[in-house]
């Protein structure tokens, strides 16, 4: 059991990374889709055996929520928006990459360091939650585009999620459905936004919405 | 290290059968070897003793590095703590006097096969070191023969993450290091987009075999590394063991060949991007081993 966690979470960083280095849009999204459907698999793995019909059902239903509807959501936004495929960061995917193994580095160090009040399904869990929020972060700073930052903010919040698969187990049904159904209405409300911006300026850099401020520059 | 040009011959096979040709024989990289040992030596007028010590020096540390390797059950010929860095480095001074001597024939050409050969091997070094590191730091000693001996199946079944990305690692690193093809293609006619051919173009006869056959030897090293890995056998007579580790060699021949018929080469932008993968992957394997 623990080296399928292991392998999951090995699978989690990976993905953070191919984030960080691919450069089409839609490579992206289905990378941040496995990520939802992975955190679906580790929340079951991580239960350790002592499976109940609501610990196998609320990951199922928040992997097919992140890993198809979400993602079905942004790429039709992406449709409609008419925009490039291309991700067009801020800062080189190489950089993007050594910035993204520095992180690793950086959560590694976190992980150890940390206390937890209980002992986590494994050793690499706590870093790879921290490494996945590290990733969002990054995503949200370097990117320009509308959609890489609802990326970044989904991957933010993936990181959340493994952090909660760490340290609670057992969290209340009512609350994870909760945090699942803003996360859902967050992303259908940004893609929305990035139609209307995408009508209105007839592109989704945010770079530019910089001119909407009221000061005279 | 007599079967090492045969490998040659089996991704060679391998791509012709995927490309539909019947392909060379698998024993041409001999025959190749036989014909320009029999032929003499051009020397350029504008080259110094630096362009044929390179060859000699090249084969010479190959041949050294292997002497470091084990193989199946059989013990390197002279392991001591710490030979794995002395293996990476060996690797390094036979680039560098190829490098050396492809410099020294001022070729423009050859030059700038040097610039590609030094910027991605740069990049391939912290690779294998971060998993050789890896590997290390996981079976506990500093010799590659130890370290490779206390890889087991129950090893795989405790690490395999960690085992799986130095393997995914150090494929990168043995695509990279023995040019083929999604770094560099070893079947290119136009020297504009060689790397490791383009060096060697200036050297003729014994000179040119000793390099081939450095080369083959180089990529039954990286080779029988991951194999080592991939492939542990320890089922106590030595035969069976080395008939393991031999199909596996052939094996990983095969899925090279595979991997150079399926994929065009990549644009030389996007090697560094390879190669910096496969240094995450070898970090992240070091990272896993850590605890």
């Amino acid at each position: 059991m623990k080296q399928l966690v292991n392998a999951i979470l090995v699978f989690l960083v990976l993905t953070g990374f191919l984030l960080l280095a691919s450069s089409r849009l839609a490579a992206c999204i289905r990378a941040v889709a496995i990520q939802g459907i992975l955190l679906g698999l580790l929340a079951i793995a991580a239960q350790d055996g002592k499976l109940s019909v609501v610990g196998v059902l609320l990951p199922l239903t928040s992997a097919a929520v992140k890993g198809f509807l979400l993602p079905w959501l942004i790429v039709r936004a992406m449709r409609d928006a008419d925009t490039a495929r291309e991700v067009e960061p801020l800062i080189g995917y190489n950089l993007s990459v050594i910035i993204g193994a520095v992180a690793l580095g950086v959560s590694v160090w976190l992980g150890q360091r940390l206390p937890l009040p209980n002992q986590p399904a494994s050793f690499l869990l706590v870093p790879a939650a921290f490494f996945t929020c590290l990733v969002g972060l990054i995503l949200l700073i370097t990117r320009s585009k509308a959609i890489t930052q609802v990326l970044g903010y989904l991957t933010l919040e993936n990181g959340v999620y493994a952090f909660g698969a760490a340290v609670a187990l057992e969290m209340p049904i009512l609350v994870e459905l909760g945090i699942l159904l803003d996360v859902f209405v967050g992303v259908f409300v940004m893609g929305i936004a990035i139609f209307h911006i995408s009508r209105q300026f007839d592109h989704i850099d945010t770079g530019r919405l910089v001119a909407l401020s009221d000061r005279v520059s | 290290m007599v079967l090492a040009p045969f490998l040659q011959g089996v991704i060679n096979r391998t791509k012709a059968i995927a490309a539909g040709r019947v392909g060379q024989p698998l024993l041409q990289a001999y025959h190749d070897l036989w014909k320009l040992l029999r032929k003499g030596a051009v020397y350029s007028q504008t080259t110094t003793w630096i362009f044929q010590t390179g060859p000699v020096v090249g084969l010479a540390s190959m041949i050294c590095a292997s002497a470091l390797l084990p193989f199946g059950a059989f013990p390197a010929l002279a392991p001591f703590t710490g030979d794995l860095v002395m293996i990476a480095y060996l690797l390094a001074l036979a680039r560098f006097f190829t490098i050396l001597a492809a410099l020294d024939t001022g070729s423009s050409f050859e030059a700038m096969g040097a610039s590609r050969e030094v910027a991605f091997s740069a990049l391939a070094e912290p690779a294998l070191f971060l998993g050789l590191a890896a590997l290390a730091r996981q079976t506990g000693s500093l010799s590659l023969t130890s370290m490779l001996e206390s890889v087991s199946g129950t090893m795989w079944m405790r690490a395999a993450p960690a085992l799986g990305l130095t393997i995914a690692g150090l494929g990168v690193v043995f695509l990279a290091e023995n040019a083929r093809i999604p770094v560099d293609d070893p079947a290119t006619h136009l020297e504009l987009t060689m790397i490791h051919e383009v060096m060697v173009l200036d050297h003729s006869g014994p000179d040119f075999a000793m390099i081939q056959y450095a080369a083959a030897l180089k990529m039954w090293l990286l080779g029988a590394v991951i194999i080592a890995i991939a492939v542990p056998s320890h089922a106590g007579n030595p035969l069976l063991d080395c008939g393991f580790s031999i199909m596996g060699m052939l094996g990983l021949a095969v899925i090279t060949g595979i991997v150079e018929s399926s994929m065009a080469r990549l644009r030389l932008l996007r090697v560094t991007q390879l190669l910096i993968a496969a240094i995450v992957l070898s970090g992240l394997a070091l990272a896993l081993v850590q605890r």
